[in-house]
């Protein structure tokens, strides 16, 4: 097999080449600069590349969505950096964004087009669904998962909030690993603790806090792997398997990573 | 004799008339002070909406048990108004089972189905008064969720009693009634015994035709005076939803349920700041103006869906027990959050009937007064609240409005929120990092290039 070159084409250099892409890779602020998601990221990129799909992101043009400052309560930080997104996503002509942050995910679907960016976009979990399912994508080259046990736990901006549950499934699904349920999922899956810009904060004042009470469901199932699909799931849940020291046993992968994993790349 | 009953009957009728307008009339204009908001799009997909989830209660059959005794509960009380409006045209025109000869034998069927709803009623409303009150359930018990303490717990079980006696006073007027038939008593139209209420004859076996008239009168009394009661009652209570559910199914957000509602006036600062467009262009419309308040501090702040959602909400908790941050022991409750907004719409109600109907500041804001800023800061948006609800009542909207009016309007965020606002106004990042390391996670991928 020869050494895959992974590139990672801006949309700078892509519009002085003249280019256009198939797709946008918006990588959001954890995929930018938190070092366990970096890794996502690059998984990511990986998967695209060997896939062959004409890529580009918008490297240090890139700021945050705004989710954050939104459900925060700031307004006006939200729509500061939304308009000047939608700015540089016009220059550029964007059509189609897909992005590994399901909050992300969500403000660009739902929340930009009010403010005037109209694109088409998805999670990564519905476009690894859609090589997949092209067979740009196939499982094959890299770790064996049969017989691996694997739970999948819900982001609630994935899934109640935009009502996607199977694309995340079907990719883990294409694995052949054993997936079992969560005792609460899909539609009653439970927050990991960090949305609504909990993740910024400390929490408030109970008796426990809500990702132990989260990774305590995900233990019970007896999966060895947790699989998650949002930067904000991965630290929560990570934190969750510190907190009851089960690192190794018991490990959290982004979707991208494992089908990274399962092609060997 | 029976025209002093018509007479008494005529304004026992007129005054519950009156006081249900009143109510309702109150009700309504408490809804309306909300802010303006477009539900009136998509009427097709709404009205179909309001078939599912309202008449055919959909999301209470997410739990099979409990939506199936909900459900006899539901068709009792809305086919049981057929009788209670041949009751009532009774007590109108004097006149006694008045559809019973145009009905004939169907006349028998009938009552006989309703006897059966009744019974379903009656032992459906006996086991929920069961889990209240010995099983306790979680959710409904005011030792572990301080919002059903007090009025809300007692209004539970009152309603449930309500029913249950109801009931009982409608099969025994039955089985009395048929007994009076059978001693051929003059006013009472034979119809033939009821498919349940015969087995309820044995009790009135050895009384005498006089005290048989006096109980099927007083049964009869006591079942349309109850309902009448019930009718105005309904509106103080939390059972408003069996009204309410309906117009507030229809008018539910079809958006998805992550998308938070744009503030345009903000919009229109943020284009002119960023130069988009000027205040002078006329194009832009007006200049900008800078609205009154930033979120929601009070009940007039919040859209009138968010005040009907609070006269809907029958405070059964299935929110509240879905709440990531309410079973961790945080004090907020999205069902407090439903409560307290209605509270605070029932106080501002009074407030109008003694003031002629203009409300006159008491100096309190459902901000503050009645939701405290820890309750609201605890809310994840995780949505598992707006999921559970079975009549589409959203209380994470009023909870992200209230948010906006402390961090916007009041400037109170918790520090921690404070540092990551000023990260984004400057580094475009929620993180301390510089934006021009962004893009730092690719440079080992391209320098293999």
């Amino acid at each position: 097999m020869s050494e895959l070159i992974n590139k990672v084409p801006t949309m700078a250099e892509m519009a002085a080449g003249n280019e256009t892409p198939e797709v946008l890779f918006w990588v959001g602020c954890a995929g930018s600069f938190d070092d366990r998601y970096k890794k996502v990221t690059v998984a990511f990129v990986k998967i695209l590349n060997k896939a062959g799909v004409k890529f580009a992101v918008l490297g240090t043009e890139e700021s945050c969505t705004g989710d954050p400052a939104r459900r925060a309560g700031n307004e006006f930080t939200f729509q500061m950096l939304a308009m000047s997104n939608i700015q540089v996503l016009d220059m550029y002509g964007v059509k189609k964004i897909v992005t590994a942050c399901p909050h992300c995910f969500n403000t660009l679907k739902n929340e930009y087009p009010e403010l005037g960016g109209n694109y088409e976009v998805l999670h990564h979990s519905e476009y690894l669904q859609q090589l997949i399912d092209e067979g740009r994508v196939r499982i094959e080259g890299g770790e064996t998962f049969k017989g691996r046990k694997i739970t999948f736990h819900d982001s609630c901006y994935l899934g109640r909030a935009n009502g996607i549950y199977e694309a995340p499934r079907h990719v883990l699904e294409a694995l052949d690993a054993d997936l079992i349920e969560m005792k609460r999922s899909k539609v009653k899956g439970l927050c990991c603790g960090a949305g609504g810009g909990q993740m910024f904060k400390e929490p408030e004042p109970g008796k426990k806090d809500v990702n132990i009470e989260r990774i305590e469901e995900a233990i019970d199932t007896g999966a060895t792997t947790i699989a998650v699909a949002c930067p904000f799931c991965m630290v929560m849940m990570t934190d969750g398997v510190k907190n009851k020291e089960k690192e190794d046993s018991v490990k959290v992968f982004d979707l991208a990573e494992l089908i990274a994993q399962a092609e060997g790349l | 004799m029976a025209i002093i009953q018509q007479i008494i009957f005529l304004i026992v009728l007129g005054i519950v008339g009156w006081f249900v307008f009143k109510r309702a009339n109150l009700i309504r204009k408490t809804i309306s002070l909300g802010r303006d908001e477009d539900r009136y799009d998509q009427p097709a997909q709404r009205f179909s909406i309001m078939l599912r989830v309202a008449f055919g209660q959909k999301k209470m059959f997410d739990r099979p048990l409990i939506g199936l005794m909900h459900f006899v509960v539901y068709a009792g009380f809305l086919l049981i108004n057929i009788e209670v409006l041949e009751i009532v045209l009774d007590g109108v025109l004097g006149k006694h089972r008045l559809f019973a000869p145009f009905l004939g034998t169907f006349y028998n069927f009938l009552i006989g189905f309703f006897e059966f709803l009744a019974i379903g009623v009656l032992v459906t409303c006996s086991i929920f008064l069961i889990r209240r009150a010995i099983l306790k359930v979680e959710r409904l018990q005011p030792s572990r969720h301080r919002e059903m303490n007090g009025w809300p717990e007692l209004d539970g079980k009152i309603i449930l009693l309500f029913e249950i006696v109801l009931m009982i006073a409608i099969l025994t007027m039955n089985a009395a009634d048929t007994v009076l038939q059978e001693m051929g008593s003059p006013h009472y139209t034979p119809t033939g015994d009821f498919a349940f209420s015969q087995f309820l004859k044995p009790i009135f076996a050895n009384w005498s035709e006089n005290s048989l008239i006096i109980y099927e009168r007083f049964a009869w009394w006591f079942h349309i005076l109850g309902i009448f009661t019930f009718a105005v009652y309904v509106t103080y209570s939390k059972h408003l939803h069996i009204a309410l559910a309906f117009p507030n199914t229809y008018f539910s957000r079809l958006t998805p349920k992550g998308e938070m509602n744009n503030m345009p006036d903000i919009t229109k600062e943020v284009k002119i700041m960023l130069g988009l467009t000027t205040s002078e262009d006329p194009a832009s419309g007006t200049e900008s103006v800078i609205p009154e308040r930033f979120g929601a501090k009070d009940v007039p702040d919040l859209s009138w869906k968010n005040l009907m959602d609070a006269y809907s909400c029958t405070e059964c908790g299935r929110c509240t027990s879905a709440c990531p941050a309410n079973f961790t022991g945080k004090k907020l409750s999205p069902r407090k959050i439903m409560m307290d907004t209605r509270d605070r719409l029932e106080d501002i109600g009074r407030n109008m009937q003694t003031n002629k109907g203009e409300f006159v500041d008491d100096g309190k804001s459902l901000m503050g007064d009645y939701i405290s800023n820890e309750e609201i800061l605890a809310c994840t948006t995780c949505n598992a609240c707006v999921q559970e609800c079975p009549i589409l009542i959203n209380p994470l909207d009023i909870i992200l409005q209230l948010r906006r009016y402390k961090i916007m309007d009041e400037a109170q965020a918790p520090g921690s929120w404070n540092t990551m606002f000023q990260n984004l106004d400057t580094n475009q990042a929620p993180w301390k990092f510089s934006p021009d390391d962004r893009f730092n996670w690719a440079e080992k991928l391209r320098n293999e290039v």
